[in-house]
């Protein structure tokens, strides 16, 4: 089991290769920065083989660490503290990046994945643009890479190894952990190549269409990891806190919702850069704005300025570190962006009434939600440091903004989607959206008849949902010709849509999926507690309602565990039976509360077991309509996401081929 | 009208039951009461926990509050005398939803005032890009008194020379 010091150099290796990759991580920085500048291509050269050696090095370094993890090698501070032998095998690995240094070094390690991806796959780039893409990337890792060595050593070891470890958080003990933080820090991380082509955009001063063509699918696959992280995130809160919430406005969430709202503004506007050359300066600002959102978000994690529930391992020092990192990266890329930008070419004309009006619309209102999300979140810091005034800003402040600026948004989708570039007409726009229009209210309407609402709220929710969706299915009708000639000639066409625009008909009906969702749920969700002694019965969310029995402490591997049997029967004829849980983790004195769920389609039955009071158990029982719809909304959205990377012109390292059309489709 | 009070009704009717965290046994007997007991609970702050509100908080503070809350209710205060008799005791931090005052009229307002400033801007930078873009080319008359002066400056849609 626990090596000794003596047994294993494995750790030294993992360190030396982190050192290692910092030296190369200074290679790349330097030398193809110097080489573009003076146009050598032998110093420009340089830029490939470094970013690979610098990922090879973090590699080596994270896999030394996991071993670590994995073989309780309790000689280690970080292993010390964060895991324990009693701890499964899935555990000891995910719990390498499930505290603070772990998590760190994760996120070196895949914006080093991305700065090689950036060395194999770009091979259509220019190689001085590469090579100032690759250098910016560096830069990224110099400082992450030092930030992990001064202030954050995974591999410190200590003087006097224990027996044994910590352990881990018992509420991160889960198969979520192991894959949301992977995740979401790929989105996060990816975002810094978008953040690397602005910037070397800036220093070359020149960003056209082909730019955006380069940009596009490293923001998308960003952009689609972060989406599925998020939701992830989301549905883990769902079923691991136990009360049944998705989304709590809580800082740490929103550290991760603010740079997908930039980032999703940044896919659309980027779209505008490819097509007409214009929004230049405006989307090279939000590449920059999407990135220092990610560091931002990593700050307020990590600094603990904010009460968070993730804030695990928070460190006043590695604040003031990662804010300096902050200053550096935004301060410097912003400066120049305030230097360059002006000089950057000014691109096509068009009309307010247009593709781009609307687009720009979509920009502002989405950049407005990240920065009213932004401000809501930092403002009990603000108030705290300017006022004096210690102040909460929960849940209800959100629910109070978000929403209406959000339905903006969603209301101008289908108008943005219906119109041409350059110049729309109304009256045509117009008439192309009655359908769609008439389509949602009597969608809504008919929902209406069965379900009755309490707010009008509610209808405003639902019809916007039905307004995307109905939107998007004419926008696709349109673009087919659909009824307009045969069936088959209907098919090939869709067939013969671009992937891209594929990607973006998913990616719309997965917001409206989502958004029905989310209207759905927060309105007629119904949730009932109750006192039950085993063998009893109660009427509760439309069921009767069974405590059947109740198996207290049966032992597990490192925790025991207290399952409830729940009969829900309905004209008296059982339906459905549900075991939640309550587990109890002895080393850390910690109880936490496995929720029993069924999931229909339509519906999810939630079950979670309270505490004991008496011979009487607290049972909470929850209904909940289209819930699932929440969560399979945002990865319908990520999926249109991966569809539109398939893109034959977005395809990463495939040289560019002019696209077979077999069918004329409408443009798009 | 019949079909508008059946309407009405079922609205009513239909206000979703919420019950987190509260406990059997903690609800008031009053319907009305307890709906504004949850209210009030949903912003209010569990000072013992992460980010959550007493409704939704399984610890004792939170049930302690939730207690409160109602006594308080029951010996008959408003919403509001309420929410100050729980903020003279725990301080403002407790409000999840702070009250609109000067030093939060930017967070209340912002958001709207950012939505706001931002279309303005983009609007505004439109008119202005077009306005730079269209500067050189003449406008209709001056182009009219032109083609008076000289016959020859006028220009026709497809770029060819007027007609003779």
């Amino acid at each position: 089991m626990a090596r000794g010091r003596e047994d294993t150099v494995i750790v030294e290796l993992g360190h030396f290769a982190l050192v290692t990759a910092l030296a190369a991580a200074f290679i790349q920085t330097i030398i193809p920065l110097i080489g573009a500048a003076r146009d050598d291509a032998r110093w420009i050269a340089v830029a490939r083989p470094a970013a690979l050696a610098q990922f090879g090095f973090v590699a080596a370094a994270f896999l030394a660490l996991i071993i670590a993890h994995v073989d309780n090698d309790f000689s280690v501070l970080n292993v010390v503290q964060n895991s324990h032998s009693a701890k499964p095998l899935l555990y000891r690995i995910s719990g390498v990046w499930g505290n603070h240094e772990g998590s760190m070094v994760l996120w070196l390690q895949i914006l080093t994945l991305f700065g090689a991806g950036v060395a194999l796959f770009g091979s259509e780039l220019r190689p001085a643009f590469q090579a100032r893409v690759l250098s910016v990337m560096g830069a990224l890792g110099i400082a992450f890479g030092l930030f992990i060595l001064l202030t954050s050593n995974p591999f410190a070891r200590v003087a006097d190894p224990p027996l044994d470890g910590m352990g881990l958080n018992p509420v991160l003990q889960d198969p979520g952990l192991a894959f949301h933080p992977p995740v979401l820090y790929t989105g996060y991380v990816g975002l810094a190549v978008s953040f690397a082509f602005a910037v070397a955009a800036l220093i070359e001063g020149r960003v056209d269409a082909v730019w955006a063509r380069w940009v596009r699918p490293w923001t998308l696959a960003a952009w689609t990891a972060l989406t599925v992280g998020i939701a992830m995130g989301s549905w883990w809160a769902y079923y691991e806190l136990g009360w049944g919430g998705w989304w709590a406005w809580d800082p740490v969430e929103n550290a991760s919702f603010v740079p997908w709202l930039v980032a999703t503004a940044l896919i659309h506007s980027v779209i505008v850069v490819e097509r007409r050359e214009a929004l230049k300066t405006w989307t090279v600002l939000l590449a920059i704005l999407a990135f220092s959102m990610s560091l931002l978000g990593t700050f307020l994690v990590r600094s603990g300025v904010l009460t968070s529930v993730h804030a695990f391992a928070t460190d006043p020092a590695r604040g003031v570190a990662i804010l300096l990192i902050l200053g550096v990266f935004i301060g410097g890329a912003l400066a120049l962006y305030a230097w360059r930008a002006p000089r950057l070419a000014q691109g096509g004309l068009f009309a307010i009434v247009s593709r781009e009006g609307a687009l720009i619309a979509n920009n502002v209102v989405l950049a407005a939600c990240a920065a009213a999300v932004l401000l809501a979140t930092l403002y009990p810091l603000i108030a705290q440091t300017l006022l004096g005034r210690t102040i909460s800003v929960g849940a209800p402040v959100f629910e109070f903004f978000f929403p209406p600026m959000i339905a903006l948004a969603l209301a101008l989708l289908p108008v943005g989607v219906a119109l041409p570039w350059k110049r729309g007409n109304l009256h045509i726009m117009s008439l192309r959206l009655r359908f769609a229009a008439a389509a949602a209210i009597g969608l809504v309407a008919l929902t209406l008849a069965f379900v009755s609402a309490s707010a009008w709220t509610v209808f405003v929710g639902l019809l916007l949902a039905a307004w995307v969706a109905a939107g998007t299915a004419f926008d696709w009708s349109e673009r087919t010709k659909l009824g307009r000639d045969a069936f088959g000639v209907t098919i090939a066409r869709a067939i013969g849509l671009p992937r891209a625009t594929w990607g973006m008909v998913i990616a719309h009906f997965g917001l409206a999926i989502c958004t029905l969702g989310i209207v759905v749920d927060s309105t007629w969700k119904q949730e009932d507690a109750v006192l039950l002694k085993p063998g009893q019965s109660v009427p509760a969310i439309g069921y009767t309602l069974t405590l059947e029995k109740i198996e207290p402490r049966v032992p597990h591997e490192n925790y025991t565990s207290t399952r409830a049997t729940l009969r829900f029967d309905r004209d008296a004829k059982t339906v459905l039976v549900l075991h939640p849980e309550r587990r109890f983790f002895a080393l850390q004195q910690t109880v936490t509360t496995e929720a029993a769920i069924t999931t229909t389609f339509l519906r999810d039955i939630y079950a979670t077991l309270g505490e004991q009071r008496g011979d009487q158990w607290i049972v909470r029982v929850q209904w909940r309509p289209l819930v699932a719809f929440i969560w399979i909304g945002a990865l319908t959205m990520a999926f249109g996401g991966m569809v539109s990377l398939s893109d034959r012109r977005y395809r990463l390292g495939v040289p560019m081929r002019s696209r077979r059309r077999p069918v004329e489709v409408a443009a798009e | 009208m019949r079909w508008l009070a059946s309407i009405a009704l079922m609205l009513t009717l239909l206000i979703p039951l919420v019950a987190r965290a509260v406990e059997p046994g903690e609800e008031l007997a009053d319907p009305k009461l307890e709906a504004r007991a949850r209210a009030i609970s949903a912003e209010l702050r569990c000072l013992v926990c992460q980010n959550e509100s007493i409704d939704t908080s399984e610890a004792d503070l939170a049930r302690d509050l939730r207690h409160l809350v109602r006594e308080r209710l029951k010996a008959g205060d408003s919403d509001q005398q309420v929410k100050a008799f729980i903020v003279e005791r725990y301080g403002e931090f407790v409000l999840l939803k702070p009250k609109v005052d000067a030093g939060t009229s930017a967070l209340w307002f912002g958001p709207f005032g950012l939505l706001f400033v931002g279309l303005a801007v983009a609007y505004f930078y439109f008119q202005h890009r077009r306005a730079q873009a269209l500067e050189g080319f003449l406008t209709g008359d001056e182009e009219r008194r032109l083609g008076n002066l000289t016959d020859v400056g006028r220009r026709w849609p497809d770029d060819s020379n007027p007609p003779r």
